[in-house]
């Protein structure tokens, strides 16, 4: 029963990588876009791409926190303990971006959205390294369990958290060019289409590099976690590595929609390789996915809940995708960027 | 290297740490206090707003209304700004019950998180629907697309019962098994869920949403009236929004006086300190301000002879006994101060209640007995302040329950002392949140402003230039179609970024 929980619970987070990844990956393109004039068709092949679909995304990370503490309290309460200052960080990230965003759509005079802009971007970079972070501190066994908190700072600025919310940042990044690469190429922008590609190898490169540090920074940082990923999570790892190059191979020969879901299957690999490595703790090496279960009616009532979400929010939330990525939601107060008319796609 | 440079990093921030430790209680609960305030402003119109918007679009299809319609467009996009901000502050909040209140999480969170589990499912309807919806209006045909609003509704209802339910949950803690070392041992769902405090608290906290969204709402076109936009739009939407809140205004009063009865019953000692009754009487007077002093002794205010309890229990009017404060063991016993915060909330709740019931019953004898809204400069004078007045309503609400509740954060169960953080520097974290909650409520008043200001614009006769902004008045003149299905001319846009 723990262990369902415990998928649904990594299952969670592995959607909040994907689509709360691709998010603020492009929060990250748009911030280093440039200024004004220079970023501006970007900013809004962007802009374009996520507006619908945020507030929806983001409803994933409340699911993750929510499944973790009604099925594991002592597990969120030994985290908040500890990881305090990072996830403070996040959430005023969230903060920042969530709303900024809505305000940048809200507003007209350029100075405005500039500086909500910034806001939104600055957003963007910190939520996923923050993120990041904590993962890097549960992995390399810096939470400890059973109500004693663990050093506030060395907890999380530390080798494997940094490794760990740089590569969030990363993939978030490497995610977003590739998805913004189909919605250039739907908008018939060859200029874009190529710019995000360079992004996406870029993104990719820094990924595999920060990854092959990791391996170092983890051998003798987070030896569980090492040593899990050596083990049980070895096809995951190389699985991600395999798909993270598909993606740019399929990226570089025009197959975007392929691209797309090998970015996808990457950042996915990546998170399972993480979730079994650290199997069956949910705290290396202090706290097991068992011990930490809440009571049996506890998990039934959560089941549930998966089970009618599935019902219910899996097709909404399939809807606002299809309608979302067939253009059928032009945003209110911003200009709909105009398809260029091209040769060829 | 780099762990050497880090380790660095760490330790300098934890001396910095060490040497402004404080008390992390009051802050804790400060920090909470203050942003689930600020979060429970936007949630009624998270709640009502939609109700309202999908009422404007269906009178704007149906009786082919062009400032319904204009309405319900309006009334959608500054939905987008709210919900926005009521889902970041909401989220903060799912940040803090573990940040601040770990020993709670840790303790009670198998119960606790349940009603949260079914939360998200309404809240994640809400947040997709209300995307399709707020983005659909010119694709979608009219009655699609005003179907997908019929989501929003139903969620936000279902959504807001969820979490209220966790909350009537911390006041009659039920369907829990504890071991003898008090740790969980079962958790029956239905029990946590339904409790015994849950169906009133979730009914009074539904319907002050549709009150205070119904008010806010009025209250901004009011004002407008009063500064002699007195056209058909303005009419209309008045009429709509207020027409909400004057519904929910008189159940209301129901229902708060049934959730009265209840804290009577199961919380003698949050009752003690509604009514401010030191000691065990029977005859006891219904005290109007006033306040306990460190002797446990009523000062001031206005006595009301016997009438606390005969509303307690009309059945045996004054001879009906209310426990005081004495009966709570001293441990146990709120401080004075949050006895006085608990009962000078109470008189605000009631007080502020009963002036926005009087001002609907002004609005429906009118309707009665002149078939129109009142003609009264003063009525639209007291409309446009009921927003403000019934915010501070809800506000003194959750203070009566929280506060009521002290030193309780699960009642009989946990004391606020033994769950909170052990963290010292949360002093920090209370004052960035505050300062950055001060600017983002800023922010979101002159993003609505400007929002409305440029429809406004859009609006008049042309004098001023409208370079931007989509071009939303509908036509009426054509089919249907051209009402909505089809895309209206885009006027030449400025570019952004
Ligand atoms: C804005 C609208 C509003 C209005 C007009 C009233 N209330 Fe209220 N009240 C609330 C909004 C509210 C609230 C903010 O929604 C609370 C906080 C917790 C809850 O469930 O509802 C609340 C709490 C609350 C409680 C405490 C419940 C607890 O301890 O959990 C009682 C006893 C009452 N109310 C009773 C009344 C009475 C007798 C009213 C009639 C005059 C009244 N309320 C008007
Ligand atoms: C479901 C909703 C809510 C939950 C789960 C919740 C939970 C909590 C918790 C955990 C605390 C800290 C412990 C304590 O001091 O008792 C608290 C305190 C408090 N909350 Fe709530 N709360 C909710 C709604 C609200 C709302 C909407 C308000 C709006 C004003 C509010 C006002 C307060 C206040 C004033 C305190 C401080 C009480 C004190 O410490 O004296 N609460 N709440
Ligand atoms: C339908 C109306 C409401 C809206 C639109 C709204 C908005 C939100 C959102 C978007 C979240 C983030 C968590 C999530 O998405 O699940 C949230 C969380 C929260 N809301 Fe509200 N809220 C509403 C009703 C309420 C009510 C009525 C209360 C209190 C009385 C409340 C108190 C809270 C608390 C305590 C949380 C944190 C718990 C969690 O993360 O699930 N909300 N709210």
């Amino acid at each position: 029963m723990s262990t369902a929980a415990a998928v649904i619970l990594f299952a969670a987070i592995t959607v909040y990588a994907v689509f709360g990844g691709a998010d603020f990956g492009a929060g990250f393109w748009d911030l280093v876009a440039g200024g004004a004039r220079r970023g501006q068709r970007p900013r809004e092949v962007i802009d374009h791409s996520i507006a619908p679909v945020w507030e929806a995304n983001h409803v994933w990370l409340i699911f993750v926190f929510v499944v973790l503490w009604t099925c594991f309290p002592q597990a969120y309460a030994s985290i908040t303990l500890t990881l305090f200052v990072p996830l403070t960080l996040a959430a005023l990230g969230i903060v920042l971006r969530g709303a900024s965003f809505a305000f940048r759509k809200a507003v007209i005079r350029t100075r405005d959205q500039r500086n909500f802009g910034a806001a939104f971007a600055l957003g963007s970079v910190l939520v996923p390294y923050c993120l990041g972070a904590v993962v890097g501190s549960v992995a390399s066994d810096r939470v400890p369990a059973g109500g004693v908190a663990g050093d506030p700072w060395s907890s999380w600025v530390n080798p494997t958290s940094v490794v760990c919310g740089v590569l969030a940042l990363c993939t978030s990044a490497y995610l977003a060019a590739c998805f913004l690469v189909s919605d250039a190429g739907r908008l018939s922008d060859d200029t874009m289409v190529a710019y995000f590609r360079r992004r996406a190898v870029a993104a990719a490169v820094a990924a595999g590099l920060v990854a092959f540090a990791g391996i170092f920074v983890l051998s003798n940082d987070a030896t569980y976690l090492f040593d899990g990923l050596k083990s049980r999570g070895l096809v995951f790892v190389i699985l991600s590595a395999a798909l993270g190059l598909g993606a740019l191979v399929l990226l570089a020969r025009h197959a975007r929609r392929g691209a797309r879901l090998a970015a996808v299957g990457a950042v996915v690999s990546v998170v399972a390789a993480w979730g079994v490595a650290q199997w069956d703790y949910l705290l290396p090496t202090s706290l097991t996915v068992a011990d930490a279960a809440a009571p049996t009616g506890t998990m039934g009532a959560v089941f549930v809940a998966t089970g009618l979400a599935a019902v219910l929010i899996v097709p909404a939330f399939a809807l606002l995708y299809v309608l979302d990525q067939k253009s059928l939601l032009p945003e209110e107060g911003m200009p709909e960027p105009t398809p260029i008319r091209s040769t060829h796609d | 290297m780099l762990t050497d440079a880090v380790a660095s990093v760490a330790s300098v921030a934890s001396v910095a740490n060490v040497a402004l430790a404080v008390d992390p209680v009051p802050w804790a609960r400060s920090q909470m206090a203050f942003t689930l305030a600020f979060h429970i402003i936007l949630v009624p119109l998270g709640v009502s707003w939609s109700v309202m918007a999908l009422i404007a679009n269906y009178r704007g299809i149906k009786h082919r209304d062009a400032d319904a319609m204009l309405l319900a467009q309006r009334w959608s996009k500054y939905m987008a700004v709210t919900f926005a901000v009521g889902a970041v502050t909401g989220t903060v909040l799912s940040f803090e019950f573990g940040l601040l209140w770990p020993k709670f999480m840790g303790q009670w969170g198998a119960a606790f998180g349940v009603p949260f589990a079914f939360e998200g499912i309404f809240f994640f309807t809400e947040a997709v629907f209300i995307s399709i919806y707020i983005f659909g209006w010119r694709r979608l045909k009219p009655w699609t697309h005003f179907w997908t609003g019929i989501p929003i509704a139903v969620a936000g209802v279902f959504g807001s019962i969820s979490v209220v339910a966790a909350n009537a949950w911390m006041n009659a803690p039920e369907g829990v098994t504890l071991d003898s070392t008090g740790k969980v041992v079962d958790v029956d769902p239905i029990g946590v869920i339904f409790n015994s405090a849950m169906p009133l608290m979730a009914a009074h906290m539904v319907v002050a949403a549709y009150l205070v969204g119904g008010f806010l709402v009025a209250s901004v076109y009011a004002t407008g009236m009063l500064r002699g936009r007195r056209d058909r739009y303005h009419r209309v939407a008045f009429l709509i929004a207020f027409s909400v809140a004057a519904i929910a205004t008189p159940v209301q009063m129901g229902v708060g006086d049934a959730l009265a009865r209840w804290v009577f019953i199961e919380q003698p000692g949050k009752f003690a300190s509604i009514e401010l009754v030191p000691e065990t009487s029977t005859d006891v007077p219904e005290v109007l301000f006033g306040h306990l002093n460190p002797d446990y002794q009523v000062v001031g205010g206005i006595k009301i002879p016997g009438l606390a309890s005969i509303l307690s229990d009309p059945g045996t009017g004054t001879a009906t006994s209310i426990q005081g404060l004495n009966t709570i063991p001293v441990a146990d016993r709120p401080t004075t101060t949050e006895v006085n915060v608990t009962h000078l909330a109470w008189d605000i709740m009631v007080g502020l209640g009963t002036l926005l019931f009087l001002l609907t019953l002004w609005y429906w004898a009118s309707w009665i007995f002149r078939r129109d809204m009142p003609r009264s400069k003063w009525f639209l004078r007291a409309a446009a302040s009921a927003g403000v007045l019934s915010v501070i309503t809800l506000e003194a609400g959750w203070t009566v329950s929280e506060v009521g509740r002290q030193p309780w954060i699960v009642y009989e169960k946990m004391k606020v002392v033994d769950a909170a953080t052990a963290n010292t520097g949360i002093w920090v974290t209370f004052v960035g949140v505050t300062i950055l909650y001060l600017g983002l409520g800023v922010t979101t008043i002159l993003v609505l402003r400007m929002m409305s200001r440029r429809f406004r614009r859009g609006d008049g006769a042309g004098d001023e230039e409208v370079p931007y902004g989509p071009s939303e008045e509908p036509s009426l003149s054509g089919e249907e179609g051209a009402l909505l299905g089809d895309e209206p001319a885009r006027p030449s846009e400025e570019p952004v970024g």
